[in-house]
Order: C-alpha cells, then structure tokens, then sequence
C-alpha cells in the first residue's frame, strides 16, 4: 500500500504533470499549424485588443446577455471554476508536500476556504449533472463521455474530502485521491477539459472577429 | 500627330447647346472631343460642337476606335445598333452592347440580342447563328474572328440535373464547340487567332481549360483566365492546386512555387517572360514576375498587370494602406493617390505614366512626377514614339476641354 | 421525441440523395475532411461543452417550443459531429437530413455565437455542413439553380447583359420624368462611387434604383453603375458551399469598381451581400480587406442626411419599428447608424426587443428563404419567436417595419402575413424617398405659378 502510494505520489505524478503540459501545448501546438496551413485568415483577423476585450467580458459574472439569461448556472459555474482551480493549486496539504520535495512554497488557502471550495466544486457537478438529466436541451446534447467527465472531476475532490474526514479507509481513499487526481490532469489535454486551456484562443478568435471585422459586441 | 509642346483649349461643351450633357469622349489624337447631348426624347452626338446627321432615340456608349472612328451604341425606332462616325450599322437589333476593337481599330464586334437570340455582330454582320444567351466576347488582335461563352442548350427554369450534364459552350465566328459544359468563362485568342482557350467547368466541382473545345485531362478546385504564350502557343492558367495557387501551362505547374492566390497573369509581348498578380500569403499582394515574387507587398490589391511594349518591364496599378499608386519591377512610385488610371508605357518601356487623382482633381504622372496640368477630369496619356513627348487630355473644373502636349 | 419527416418534395435533395451511395460519401467526404478541414472546425467541435446555453439564442428553437433538435449545439450533433467521427463515412439518409438541418433549419445569423461562452460559431459549422453536401450535390433545388445563375450570368436571378443594362435606361426614363435632368451614369469611369445592387432589383423591384438615383441626383453624388457582369453584389454561392463561385462573383464584382477607378463602392440594401463583399467573398480570394472600400447603403444614407447633402422636408408620422439585419448588425456593427437615420426620418419610432446585435433573425436569412416553397411551411414554422418580437412592438404602437435588407423583406413580410400582424414593411431608402426635401418640386411649383 504504502508503495503503491509513494509510487502515486513520486514518479506517478510526474508523468501525469508531464502528460498534461506536453499534451497542452501539443494540442495548441497542432491547431497552431492546422490553422496556419487550413485557416489563415485566423492569424491575419487575431487582434490582441479585441481578444482581449472579449475574454474579460466572458470572465466578469454577469457580464454578458448569456449569463443575465441563466443567473443561476452562471453564479453556479463562476463559483465552480474559481474553486476548481484554487482549491487543488492553493491547498495546505499540497503546498506542504512540494515544500518538502523542492523547498519552494506560496500562499495557501485558509482550511475553511478551502473546505468549502470543496463542497463548491463538488455542488457544482451535482448541479451540472442534475442540469445535464433535467433540461431537455442540454440531455440532448449530452452523451456517457459527458457524465463520465462529471464524476472524473468528482473523484479526487470527493476523495480529498473523504481524506480529511479521516472517514474509513483513509489510506484506499487517499491513493484513489491521488491516482484520480492524476487522471483528471491527465485527461485535460484529451478531453473537453481542453476547455480550460482552449477558451482564451477560442474567445479571443471570436472578439477579434466580432471586434475588429463586425464591429458587434460579441456579449 | 501634332507633338508640339503646348496646351491649347480644344472644346467648351457647356457652349454648344443648352441640353443635357450625359457623355463624354476623346479622340486618341485628344483633337476631338466628343458628347452625347440630350434634349426632349432624343439623344445627339456632337463631335467639336459638330452634331451627327442623325439623332437618335438614344445613344451611349461613346468609344473611339484606336483608328479615331467614333462609336456609340444608338437606339432608333425601337432597333439598336452601333454607329460609326454618324452611320448605324445596316442591321440593327433588339439590343447591342459592348462595342469592341481590334488593336488597329479597323474591326469592331458587339454583342446583339435579336428576338431573344443572342449573338455577335462584327462591323455590322451579324454571326449565322443566335443562342439563349451570349457573354464574355471577344474580338482577336488582328480582328478577324469572334468567340463567346454562349448557352447552347436550353435549359428548364430550375432545372438542376441539366444544368449539370452541361449547356454551356464558346461559339467561335458563331459555331459552338462540340462540347458543351457546366459553365464556359472567358475564352481568349492565340496570337494568331487559329485557337481559342477558355475556363470551363467540366462538372460541378471540377475546374479545367478547354482548348478548342477540348478539356485538358487535368482537373482543378479552381481556374482563372487562360493565356497563350505568344511564343510557343502553349497555354497557362492560374489553378489551385492541392499545395496551393499556382501557375500551369498545359496541366502542368509551371512555377515551382505555390500561393494563397494567383489571380490574372500575361506575357511579355515577346513571349519570353510572364507575370502574374499573386499573394505570397494571406491578405499580402505582389507580382510575380516568372515565379519570382517581387520584395513589395500590397496590402489591398494589385491591378491592371501589363509588359512594357519591349517587354523590359512590369507595371501594376497597387493599392496599400487606403492609397493607390503604380509600381514597376519592384518600385513603386513615392507618392500615393485617391485613384489611378492603367499603367501606360512609353513605346521603347523607358517611361511609365498613368493619370492619378487626388480630391477632386486628375494629373498625368510619368514616372513618378506630374506632367501637364491638374484637371477635372483627364483622360490615359499618350507617348509619341521615341517617348520624349507625353500628350495629356484633360477637362477643365469650368468644362473647358485641353490638349496639352508635354515635353519629358 | 417524433422523428420529423424529411419528406421535402425537393428534387434538390430527393433526387440527389438517391443517387448517392455510402462508398461514395465516404470517399468525397473523407477527401474534402482531409483538404478543408482546419483548426476551427476541430476546435469548435471538440470544445463544445454541450452545455446548452446557446439553445435559448436560436429563433428555431424558441419557435419550436424548446425542441433540442433546433438548438445550435443540437444542430452540430446531428450533422458536423458524428460526420467528423466517422470520417465522412455516413449513409445518404444521414446526409439528407445533415442537408436539411444545415439548409433549412440555420439562418447563419450567429446570434448564438455571441451566447455560447466559448464563441463557438454553430454558422460557421453549418456552412462547412452546407460545402460537404454540396460537394455531394445534395442541395436544395431552388438555392441550387440560384447559385448556377451565378455562375453563369454574375447575378442571382439569370438576368442577361442586355437586359440589365434595359433595366437601368428604362428606370432612369421613368425617374427623369419626375426630375428633370436626372442621368443614371452607367460605365462613368472616374466617378466617386460605384453603386452595386441585387439581381431581385432589376427583376422585381426597379423602383428601388430609380429611388437610389433621386436620392444620389438630389445629393449631388457622383456615382455610376457597370454595364458588365459585376453590376450585382449578391451571392447564394456563399450559402450552398460552392466558395470557388463565390469567389468568382466577388473578383467581377471589385474588378468592375476598379475598371471603373471608383473610390469605394456603395452597396443597396441588403444583408447577405455586405456579409459576401465585406467578410467572406474577399476572404476566400485573399483579400483581408476589400480591395475597394465597400460602403453599406445605412452608412451612405447616414453621410447623406449628415452633411445635410439629403435634406428631410417632413418626417414620417406613422409609427415605425427597425428590424435589424444580422448581417448588417451582428455583421458590421450599423445598428447605431441606422438609429440615427431613423431619427432624422421618423416622427414616432418604437424599438423591438431584443434589439441591435441581440435582435432575432427574420428567419429568411442564410439562404434559407432562398430553398423556396418546398421549405415554406418548415420556414414559418420556425417564425413564432419574431412573430411575438413584432408582435410588442404593434402593441406599443409601431405600424411600419424597416429593414434594411431585402432578405428580411421577404422573411418578415411572411411572417406578417401568416401570423395576421398588420404591419407593412419599408426599405430605409423608401422613407428617405418619401420624406426627403426635393428641390426640383419647388423649382416646378414657382414656374407654375
Ligand atoms: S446561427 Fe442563428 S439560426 Fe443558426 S443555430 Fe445559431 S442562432 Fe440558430
Ligand atoms: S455551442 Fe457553446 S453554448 Fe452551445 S452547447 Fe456548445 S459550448 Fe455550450
């Protein structure tokens, strides 16, 4: 056990952060040339100020006609995506396990934030899922792979939580935390989670669009 | 040819009648000023304040022929035709258009529409035969022949599946190809007038060129205008090709590189170089002078590509951050402009002069500099055959019409 | 969920799909998925969330009582996504019904891309469906014979030289016996602008070039029209796939405007062909900016009444509403100016709402008017949700609707008709004909008395 665990947590976790950067910039790297080769006129139109212009609309709450139509999923999403990111990146626990291998350490989140960024992120995917089951428009759209992602999000933070309960079988509980962890990082790149790091050029193609060709609002 | 240095004032339209000025046109020699002048349901044809014989119900389309004939396309009892100096062709027509020349201006085509056929007419004579529909014609150098994409077959209103078997052919002197295509564009003349290729579509999604009626074996996404080489005969055509635009003579590439757009391309009058407008890259224009890009590159267009008449040099109109200039092998002009007129080269290539116009007035420009005055309106100038004498045509803000000779 | 019939009666799409096999599909498909198929197709494909927030932006969709079907994401699974999966490999049944969605069900107006967080452009993807199928001739009949006319005339309704040029002399006899000394310039090289219409002018509505030329002789503009293919702006091939006519028509259209040595053109009113000339045309030939400045007729109308060159001698009373045009709107930011002229024109004018770049489609856009009756009833099928639009705004008063868009015109005057509305329908240039100040009346009436 304790093995499997240093294994998880030493050269495991290595080769997930690795998978995820190169499959990162991979992906980026292959639109980059498809686009240069099939898509020109996407580098010729890309403005850095209309890009701009647009992913700080898309990132204030509320800032957009979309998101005053849906308050409720908004609230839910800003809140889900600003836990997403911080709790893993700013936890105690994980902040003290790099200081130990590597020396450096930064700012950590309070217990309580982090806590409850927790259960944040984990009510948000009860709430996407429930969302994704109950609104016709958005089953319908939605396939196993949909779901599946839910739960690999779910899966190391319902761990971790269990983890800090010290709830039965912690130490099963706390090699799942962190092989799902790793899995979750991993599948950024290959997945839909490609959002994350696909959203800026996505946006910022379609603010230099509507921005410097349109002349709309693209909000 | 008068090529004295000097400016003279040749006509005042606004002084010959009180009708409605509608027109206007100048002799080659820039001696004659022409206008079309309306009054009352007719239309007159006034050359230096001297009317034609005959007016008519109504006239446009005033040319004059590189030989100095004036042209204009007259309508009378419900007929049109073309009048030459005053007198309509013999046959007149449902409608006519599009008044052509051959180089010396000694032939002249139009296209006509009689009781909804339609056809060419060559210094009046129409062609045998009449189509459902006729366009992009052409008159060869020398003037001896005619050809058109014509519709050769009839088509169904919205008849689809016909469309695409193919009804479109180029009629050459009036007989059609065997062939019939998706579509037919604009068919051009070998130098000696013995062949004609065109752009065809052989299916739906399938671009070739068809010479004589023959498609070449090889298909593309896309083609433009086909040119012969007047040295060989042979014959080019921009096409995309799965690498990109490129530049093929007889199905084959021609240059080894490739583009983001080829558009039109000619030859030196010699035949022994060709040019083509192209775009290295998106949204970046230049010239290509036998696959070698220039170093410039235009942002919003290039235009008007043509050879010296010694084939020495390359001139192009080119528009660049809002401003059109002129640019020749490689340089372009150092000032810019609101609009310019086609490059016009000296008969030896030594000078380039083109009209250009800034707000509201016209100047000549050779070689990068003004000659004669700035007017209204002016017309191409013209080089005197060592290329020493420029002749500027021009209209002055008050009306006044100059032929004004330029010492360069 | 009802499986929705696609029994269309449209040879255009029957006829073709029968004589597709899947080895055929497969192979056309998979070659042009291979050769076309770029980054923004994968991206915005494998970045949708299929969240479902785009649903409620699409009139088809509100029109359809929130059937998913009609959502744009819904759109996206139901043709580009599993053709992207399998490769091309699909049967004919699957490619008519991807020909139907993409045709007759999207308007290409992108309003859901400004709803969807990731810009995905559902349009865009739409049209990529609408290429592939053309590539396998599946395209509805009438769209079809449009682009064909294109192809062979440069115009959209097979209107031939001749007649054209017919047109114009027979208009400018009519309008110079309302204004003594007013010329249609046709072919005058070195003028200020080069004014481009659609074919539908000439073939349906002439007054509306006599209007445009009271207009620009009261204005004093120096203007012209080719007597050449080139003269029509318009372009369906933009709509069924077919860019390399497109392309074509856009190249006689500037190279008409540069033969012409014109400033900039001006184009009528009209939708599609800015989005042609202005974004995709050009863009398909390379040119990153139109190589002639193109001026839509809203911004040329708003110069004219600012610098006071068109003078309003009394503005409309009727009460008018504006319907603004995706294309124009969404697709070039003039709603503003559009106001303004409203402004200066009209006594009482009513906003509907959701107005400016949020306004919903007429339903006629996109080419999907231009599918023809076979796809009438499925069109206004999908017109509850401008129908109420309308609806408000009558209920608070507007009677008129300008649209600056003959599209629109003829998607809203159905809509008005099936829906029993009232309203009638202008062009912005019909009320600046109406209510302008027309100096050469004052002249006659002095001479009179
Ligand atoms: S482009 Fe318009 S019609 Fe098409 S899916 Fe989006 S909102 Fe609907
Ligand atoms: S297109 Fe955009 S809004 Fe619509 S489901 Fe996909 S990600 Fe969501």
């Amino acid at each position: 056990m304790t093995k499997a665990y240093v294994f998880a947590a030493g050269p495991l976790l290595w080769v997930s952060v690795i998978v995820f950067a190169a499959g990162c910039l991979l992906r980026l790297g292959r639109l980059a040339w498809l686009a240069r080769k099939k898509d020109r006129p996407v580098y010729a139109y890309m403005s850095a100020h209309y890009a701009l212009r647009s992913i700080g609309r898309w990132l204030v709450p509320m800032g957009t006609e979309s998101m005053r139509k849906h308050p409720v999923t908004t609230v839910v999403s800003f809140a889900f995506h600003a836990a997403v990111v911080l709790v893993p990146l700013f936890l105690f626990a994980h902040v003290l396990l790099f200081y130990e291998a590597f020396g450096i350490s930064w700012w950590t989140l309070p217990e309580e934030a982090a806590y409850a960024g927790t259960l944040v992120v984990l009510a948000g995917l009860v709430y996407f899922f429930a969302r994704r089951l109950i609104r016709p428009e958005v089953r319908y759209l939605s396939g196993p792979a949909d779901f599946a992602l839910l739960v690999l999000v779910a899966l190391p933070f319902a761990t971790g939580l269990w983890a800090f309960h010290h709830g039965p079988g912690v130490r099963v509980v706390m090699l799942l935390h962190v092989l799902s962890g790793e899995a979750l990082l991993a599948a950024i790149p290959f997945t839909k989670l490609s959002h994350m790091f696909l959203f800026p050029f996505l946006r910022g193609y379609m603010g230099s669009e509507f921005g410097s060709v349109r002349h709309a609002r693209d909000w | 040819m008068d090529w004295e240095p000097g400016k003279k004032s040749v006509a005042e339209p606004s002084a010959w009648s009180q009708a409605l000025l509608v027109e206007l046109a100048v002799s080659p020699d820039g001696e004659r000023l022409a206008a079309v002048l309306r009054e009352e349901g007719s239309a007159r044809v006034v050359v230096n304040g001297e009317p034609w014989e005959t007016s008519f119900d109504k006239a446009w389309y005033l040319r004059f022929s590189p030989d100095g004939r004036l042209t204009a396309l007259v309508n009378a009892d419900m007929k049109w035709t073309v009048a030459v100096d005053g007198k309509p062709w013999e046959a007149a027509f449902g409608f006519a258009w599009n008044t052509l020349f051959s180089r010396a201006g000694d032939v002249m085509a139009a296209c006509v529409q009689d009781n909804g056929r339609y056809l060419a007419a060559v210094d009046g004579k129409p062609w045998k035969q009449g189509f459902f529909d006729l366009s992009d014609l052409v008159l060869s150098a020398e003037g001896g022949r005619t050809a058109a994409v014509v519709q050769a077959k009839a088509l169904a209103e919205g008849d689809v599946f016909a469309f695409d078997q193919g009804a479109f052919a180029v009629a050459v002197d009036g007989k059609p190809w065997d062939n019939t295509f998706v579509n037919c564009w604009t068919p051009v003349f070998s130098p000696d007038a013995s062949s004609v290729a065109a752009q065809v579509r052989t299916s739906p999604r399938e671009y070739t060129v068809a010479v004589d009626g023959k498609p070449w074996e090889q298909g593309f996404a896309c083609v433009w205008e086909p040119r012969f080489s007047p040295a060989d005969g042979s014959v080019t055509v921009p096409a995309r090709t799965p690498k990109g635009w490129a530049l093929v003579r007889d199905g084959r590439p021609l240059w080894d590189k490739t583009f983001a757009q080829v558009l039109s391309h000619e030859y030196s009058p010699d035949g022994s170089r060709v040019a083509a407008v192209v775009a290295p890259s998106f949204g970046k224009w230049t010239v290509a002078v036998d696959g070698r890009p220039w170093r410039a590159r235009f942002d919003q267009a290039v235009f008007d590509l043509c050879f010296s008449p010694d084939s020495g040099r390359v001139a192009a109109t080119v528009r660049h951050r809002g401003k059109w200039t002129l640019a020749c092998d490689g340089t372009t002009w150092d000032e810019s402009f609101d609009m310019v007129g086609p490059p016009v080269f000296s008969p030896d290539g030594s000078r380039l002069a083109a009209r250009v116009r800034r707000g509201d007035t016209w100047t000549v420009f050779v070689d990068g500099k003004p000659a004669g005055d700035a007017y209204a309106r002016a017309f191409d100038p013209v080089f005197n055959d060592d290329g020493v004498r420029v002749l500027v045509r021009g209209i002055s803000a008050r009306g006044l019409y100059f032929r004004q000779v330029v010492a360069l | 969920m009802e499986q929705t019939s696609t029994q269309t009666g449209d040879q255009g799409l029957e006829k073709s799909v029968a004589r597709l096999t899947p080895d055929q599909i497969a192979k056309t498909l998979g070659e042009i998925l291979k050769s076309e198929g770029g980054a923004r197709l994968k991206a915005y494909v494998k970045t949708c969330m299929s969240c479902g927030l785009c649903a409620d932006a699409c009139h088809f969709y509100l029109s359809h009582e929130n059937d998913p079907r009609f959502s744009p994401a819904g759109k996206v699974k139901q043709t580009i996504a599993p053709l992207l999966k399998k490769k091309g490999a699909v049967d004919p049944e699957f490619i008519k019904r991807a020909a139907l969605v993409a045709f007759t069900q999207c308007n290409l107006c992108k309003r859901c891309v400004m709803y969807c967080p990731f810009g995905v452009d559902v349009a865009w993807l739409m049209l990529f469906v609408r290429r592939l199928c053309s590539r396998l001739g599946v395209v509805p009949q009438y769209i079809q014979d449009t682009a064909h006319s294109h192809s062979v005339t440069k115009n959209q309704m097979w209107v031939k030289e001749d007649e054209w040029i017919d047109t114009v002399f027979w208009q400018e006899e009519e309008a110079a016996e309302e204004v003594p000394g007013l010329t249609i310039p046709l072919e005058r090289e070195g003028a200020d602008i080069m004014y481009s219409v659609i074919a539908p002018e000439p073939k349906f509505r002439a007054q509306l070039i006599y209007q445009a030329a009271v207009m620009f002789h009261a204005a004093g503009v120096s203007w012209t029209m080719p007597a050449t293919p080139g003269w029509d702006n318009s372009d369906m091939a933009m709509y069924t796939g077919e860019n390399e006519i497109m392309g074509r028509l856009k190249r006689a259209h500037f190279e008409a405007a540069m033969r012409l040595r014109v400033k900039r053109i001006v184009m009528g009113e009209c939708g599609h062909a800015l989005r042609s000339v202005h974004d995709m045309g050009n863009r398909w030939l390379g040119w990153k900016t139109p190589p002639v400045p193109v001026t839509h007729a809203i911004e040329f109308y708003w110069e004219l009444l600012e610098s006071g060159k068109i003078r309003v001698a009394k503005k409309l009373k009727t009460p008018v509403t504006l319907h603004d045009p995706c294309n124009v709107a969404r697709g070039l930011g003039l709603h503003e100016k559009a106001r303004d002229v409203m402004a200066a024109l009209c006594e009482d004018f009513v906003e509907m709402h959701p107005n400016r770049e949020y306004n919903i489609c007429c339903g006629a856009g996109g080419g999907v008017i231009n599918c023809g009756p076979p796809h009438k009833a499925e069109r206004l099928a999908a017109s509850s949700a401008k129908a109420k639009q309308l609806f408000d705004a009558r209920t608070r008063g507007a009677r008129t609707i300008i649209a600056p868009c003959h599209n629109c015109h003829g998607g809203l005057e159905d809509i008005v008709e099936h829906h029993h509305l009232g309203m009638d329908l202008k062009f912005l240039g019909d009320v600046i004909y109406e209510c302008m100040e027309k100096p050469w009346k004052k002249d006659e009436e002095e001479q009179g008395r």
